[in-house]
């Protein structure tokens, strides 16, 4: 299979690659640390309720991701993780039941 | 989303999940407890550490942080309470090749288990303590600790705390610790550099991570929850590195100094001062195997 390469911006330059969340949103208990800490914005807590009842955090900015993972260190229940991903493969959160 | 898109996403799974018993998942700890960053920071610090996973030990005590040994998938052991440091002290003078690291709390450590903590700190044995401290017993009900700070509430100081409260970092510098740095569970590569440092360290290291109790410390002294406890800790740390052990007082809502405070190299660990008595004794003819 031929490799993607990124599309250019107006410098030419290849995209910078992007990040992608990976969310257990059963495990979340909501304490909003992965939102507040993102250090560019990506998260949001979304409307919906897991069945503990609490507020799961979605990749609401993808386009900010940078995949550094901060919320996977900040995450105390294991709920969250940070990768660097192909910019092909980013851009979406995958939630898991 | 597309299928490869998702099959993409599914690939990227939390390196703290290589080292959790994903079975136990979820934890007992309550939402916006800081113990399970710490456990974040510390499965990459072994990460990083390079260290044989079958050369690794984990011993905690009683408490919500004593759960940590029962939580991650490695060589764990849930001791007694107060008891981790004899545990682990038998543990490290059978096993020399072993790599044993404490992970336990305020309580444990400090409070029930602190003549351990200070007679192996004085021996040099070659352990590493990771202490997180949240300021009161929060397994039993958020009773005084030997940590809590003056003036702050618990549930057997309805009134205030009137005891003067531990300073660990000194405690562990005067005992003799080789290793001695303090972060907040808000620091997470600090404390992540700090866990490396402290298990490569040979002899007695000591991290202290402060984390909030949003239960019960935060909620009898009215400091909000977990999450505004964290944006507090980010306001009110002063990293001093190298700084005097005898200034790291923790007041009630005063400043936190963080840091890595002692780093000595070069001190015999109680192995090795063992193993040269031995020596020494079997040149002058008097020892036996």
């Amino acid at each position: 299979m031929e490799k993607a390469t990124a599309p250019s911006n107006h410098n030419n330059k290849p995209k910078k690659p992007r990040g992608q969340v990976s969310i257990s949103s059963e495990r979340c208990k909501g304490c909003g640390f992965c939102v507040a800490f993102c250090p560019t914005g990506a998260l949001e807590m979304s409307e919906g309720y897991n069945a503990k009842g609490y507020h799961y955090p979605e990749l609401a900015n993808p386009e900010k991701c940078s995949g550094c993972d901060l919320c996977g260190m900040y995450c105390p229940d294991f709920a969250i993780c940070g990768a660097r991903v192909p910019w092909s493969e980013a851009a979406s959160a995958v939630t898991k039941e | 989303m597309t299928q490869a898109t998702a099959d993409a996403c599914e690939q990227i799974t939390s390196k703290t999940e290589e080292f959790v018993r994903s079975d136990r998942m979820p934890h007992i700890w309550c939402p916006g407890c800081g113990i399970g960053t710490t456990v974040n920071c510390f499965t990459r610090a072994i990460e990083q550490c390079g260290v044989d996973l079958n050369k690794l030990a984990i011993v905690s005590g009683i408490g919500c942080t004593g759960r940590v040994a029962g939580y991650l998938n490695l060589d764990s052991f849930h001791t007694t309470h107060g008891r981790a440091i004899p545990f682990a002290t038998g543990l490290k003078l059978s096993n020399p090749d072993l790599k044993v690291v404490l992970y336990s709390g305020d309580g444990d450590l400090i409070a029930i288990g602190g003549n351990h903590f200070i007679h192996a700190a004085r021996r040099n044995l070659d352990i590493t303590v990771i202490c997180v401290n949240n300021f009161n017993y929060a397994m039993t009900g958020g009773q005084v600790a030997p940590t809590t700070p003056i003036d702050a509430i618990g549930t057997t100081a309805p009134y205030g705390v009137c005891e003067r409260s531990f300073n660990l970092p000194f405690l562990a510098d005067s005992c003799g610790a080789v290793y001695v740095a303090r972060w907040t569970a808000f620091h997470v590569r600090q404390l992540t550099k700090a866990m490396v440092e402290a298990v490569n360290k040979r002899g007695f290291s000591f991290v202290e991570v402060i984390t909030p109790c949003p239960t019960l410390y935060e909620r009898r002294n009215r400091l909000g929850d977990g999450l505004a406890r964290m944006e507090w800790y980010k306001e009110n740390s002063v990293i001093k590195h190298d700084a005097d052990t005898r200034e790291c007082d923790i007041d009630f809502q005063g400043k936190i100094v963080c840091g890595k405070f002692v780093d000595k190299e070069d001190v015999p660990s109680l192995l090795q001062k063992r193993n040269q008595k031995t020596e020494e004794l079997r040149v002058k003819g008097i020892a036996c195997d």
